[in-house]
């Protein structure tokens, strides 16, 4: 107990009693990462958390399960497309080269609505963490989720806190390999599934469970759910809040979206202070309402103690919380000794005014408005997103081409992508041009002006070659600008597209 | 001596300390007040070293690896890169039959009007224009002076499927009896018409593409009697002779008076090489199909 001596050193010493609180039990504990004398570089020290309960575990508990519930039965979901199109909700489809998600079908030329997609997301994230602080990181995060599924695995197979600790003291025995071994191959199990799911996002995912069960996927899918199962493993299983600490760079860049009025989860110093051991019916006055019972830590899974102010390491899973109030219930003070706070409310209690929650502020009306913003370009693109996407690329060799009579000829690719559900029928109409001759390889069909239709099946592309000659005489310089107008037939859509026709110097 | 010597250095007593931070030992040696802690090497470092040496040894025994005198050690796995190179050379090949047969047996007209067969053929017949045909027509098939353009509307021997097919099959004054051929006469040299006449001849052939130039009644009838018979008797040109028109707005060869002079005088002849037994049927096909849809195909 060397270590615990050691605390000591800090002016509100925690010195261990032999008689505290009947009912309380000082816990032999120190924080691992602790916020005083921290060495610049230390090895890696093993967190034992505490199972706590309360109302921000129960919280979690349904975050858990909800997250989770998505990421496994999403890519299950059905959507009927009709036919020839996948019919899974939500489809990464690489080889097609597609996005489905329900209604939304988006080709890689509009990545950009991922983007948006994105911007939005980042957006929602600074709104979220400068109103409550490190929500994301404390219930929705995967890491956390995932090093929480964890830690119940661990739970059941070695036990509560204690016993994980006199497991890890105690030598070698069967029991104790059966437990590891146990707990190692759940967590594989559980990692597998982990990178199973995700493979299912991106190939149809009962023709690929089927497959990965008759050991005839791809090598793809393997090596992905391996690698996926591997990181799952070495993250939520070993590294755990090392992830957080040390690889994540959020906790970094949050600290720029806080301020004062932000929520955050912290000890009331000022309710809790002086600290220390409390006996049954000694009196509550001249000391503060902490107990020393390190509840907090015992059930930290950063390993800090939360008593030393705002750190990185902190995830603000508020389990400190839940542990807390328990306590302070069994000892008759009022709950919310550790709180979601603000350090703006440590001022207005200093000065006598009551506990304030500013959610409208400069920083949260600015995020607010640009996530407002992007949202609504967002809904207008998608709303008017265009069913007919038209790529003219002119040939460059040879630049022009003479016929015998004298006239000049052009080639040009033009590729028509119908983004429509139903096959489409499409003109192809110059302007710029007064006299010319237009001919497209490989269509049979023109209309009475002499302009091909090209018909694209629904969802495809199709690149037509087009040829047009013109007399010399129509060409004053070498270069003349034309336009293409491709018209969707029996609709008002047209896609125009500006090119030039070429000919030889004057 | 030099034994004594480390010896007496072993024996010195080291300047080694714990270190008051860490708790570890330093190994004695400092650097500007730096000193260097005795860490351990870590363990999975250690071990991923060990991993490493067994696999290379293992590796060593399982592949060729040592050069002998006259030969090399072969490995127990019989591997050789040649086999792999060659088994993915047959995979590919067998990838490619699939197509490449059916394109094969199937007639020019049948793979043009077949999406699949004519995408594959283009694709191959790109490819293969490139590698083949390109040096004497262009990347972009666009020719050169005495190597003609395969995107106009001009065809010296026929601009169907079927010829152009024949064209690349058995070439042009090339080494196959069927390949095509035909002979200019070269008029100076070989005595058939005067300089003076053939400067006439010249005047006549260019009035023949452009109206500002002016010939008289009896050049055409020289024209008649000695060019008709393969250019006809409107210069139009014959296929059948593989005698280009001589009233279009294309040349094979530069159009100035000079060289229209040179040209009667001496005749030209281009060469393209016989393809049948250089290149498969399949390619040859393709290199068809390309062709024809230069923009020129009829």
């Amino acid at each position: 107990m060397a270590n615990e001596q050691k605390d000591a050193n800090s002016p509100k010493s925690e010195e261990v009693t032999n008689a505290p609180q009947p009912n309380i039990k000082q816990a032999q504990v120190e924080a691992v990462n602790k916020a005083v004398d921290r060495p610049l570089y230390a090895s890696r020290k093993k967190i034992h958390p505490q199972r706590v309960k309360g109302k921000f575990r129960t919280i979690k508990w349904f975050m858990m399960a909800f997250t989770l519930g998505i990421y496994y039965i999403a890519p299950w979901l059905r959507w009927d497309r009709g036919e020839g199109i996948p019919d899974q909700a939500i489809l990464i489809d690489i080889a097609g080269r597609r996005f489905y998600f329900f209604v939304i079908e988006i080709w890689p030329q509009e990545v950009y609505y991922v983007t948006g997609l994105m911007i939005m997301g980042g957006i929602a994230l600074f709104l979220v963490t400068s109103t409550a602080g490190r929500m994301w990181c404390g219930y929705s995060c995967p890491q956390t989720i995932w090093t929480d599924l964890f830690m119940v695995v661990e739970r059941f197979f070695e036990g509560e806190r204690n016993a994980r600790i006199r497991l890890d003291k105690a030598p070698w025995s069967l029991i104790k390999l059966y437990k590891r071994i146990a707990k190692h191959l759940s967590w594989i199990i559980i990692a597998l599934m982990t990178g199973g799911a995700w493979v299912f996002y991106f190939s149809d995912a009962p023709t690929l469970f089927n497959q990965l069960i008759s050991n005839s996927a791809s090598f793809d899918a393997y090596l992905w759910i391996s690698l996926l199962a591997s990181f799952t493993y070495v993250f939520g299983g070993i590294a755990r809040e090392q992830v957080c600490t040390y690889m994540c760079p959020w906790p970094r860049i949050q600290a720029v979206m806080m301020d004062e009025e932000t929520l955050a989860v912290m000890y009331r110093h000022d309710r809790g202070e002086p600290r220390g051991p409390h006996k049954k019916n000694d009196p509550w006055d001249g000391r503060g309402d902490c107990v020393s019972c390190r509840q907090c830590m015992v059930v930290c899974p950063a390993g800090i103690d939360i008593r030393d102010g705002l750190q990185l390491e902190c995830i603000q899973c508020s389990l400190c919380i839940d542990a807390c109030n328990s306590i302070m219930k069994k000892v008759g003070r009022p709950e919310g000794l550790i709180a979601y706070d603000s350090l703006k409310n440590f001022d207005r209690r200093e000065i006598g005014e009551k506990n304030q929650f500013r959610i409208i502020r400069p920083r949260t009306i600015i995020y607010s408005f640009i996530l407002f913003v992007v949202t609504l370009i967002m809904f207008f693109t998608l709303l008017n997103r265009s069913t007919i996407d038209v790529n003219i690329l002119r040939d460059r060799n040879p630049l022009y081409v003479q016929l015998s009579s004298g006239d000049i000829r052009n080639g040009y690719t033009v590729k028509i992508m119908n983004k429509s559900a139903e096959n489409q029928k499409y003109s192809i109409g110059i302007e710029g041009l007064n006299t010319f001759e237009l001919r497209a390889e490989g269509i049979t069909e023109y209309n009475d002006e002499g302009t091909p239709i090209i018909s694209v099946t629904r969802d495809k592309l199709r690149s037509v070659k087009i040829y047009i000659s013109i007399p010399r005489d129509e060409l004053l310089s070498d270069s003349k600008d034309i336009t293409f107008k491709i018209h969707q037939i029996g609709s008002d859509t047209n896609d125009i597209q500006s090119t030039s026709f070429k000919g030889p110097k004057l | 001596m030099s034994t004594e010597n480390n010896d007496t250095k072993n024996n010195e007593p080291k300047n080694s300390e714990v270190d008051q931070y860490s708790g570890v030992e330093t190994t004695g040696h400092e650097w500007d007040g730096i000193k260097e802690l005795n860490n351990p090497m870590p363990r999975w470092w250690v071990y991923t070293l060990i991993v490493c040496c067994i696999w290379a040894f293992a590796y060593q025994i399982y592949y060729p690896s040592w050069p002998l005198i006259n030969s090399y050690y072969e490995g127990m796995g019989g591997k050789t890169q040649r086999e792999v190179v060659k088994a993915e050379l047959e995979m590919i090949a067998e990838d490619r039959s699939v197509f490449a047969d059916k394109i094969q047996t199937t007639d020019l007209a049948t793979i043009n009007s077949d999406p699949n067969l004519t995408e594959y053929a283009l694709a191959g017949g790109k490819a293969a224009f490139g590698d083949n045909c390109a040096p004497c027509h262009g990347t972009g098939a666009a020719g050169f002076i005495g190597y003609p353009n395969l995107n106009d509307d001009v065809w010296i021997w026929g601009g169907s499927l079927d010829e152009i097919h024949y064209t690349i099959n058995y070439g042009i004054r090339g080494v196959h009896e069927d390949t095509r051929i035909n002979d200019m006469p070269a008029f100076l040299r070989d005595e058939l018409l005067s300089r003076q006449e053939i400067d006439d001849l010249t005047t006549y052939v260019q009035s023949l593409s452009d109206s500002s130039i002016q010939s008289t009644p009896a050049v055409h009838e020289m024209f008649i009697d000695n060019c008709a018979s393969c250019h006809g008797e409107d210069g139009k040109g014959l296929r059948e002779f593989g005698s280009p028109d001589l009233t279009d707005a294309i040349s094979l060869y530069v159009t100035d008076r000079d060289s229209i002079v040179d040209i009667i005088s001496y005749s030209r002849g281009g060469v393209m090489p016989t393809w049948n037994g250089r290149l498969d049927e399949a390619t040859i096909k393709s290199l068809a199909i390309y062709v024809h849809t230069l923009g020129g195909g009829e």
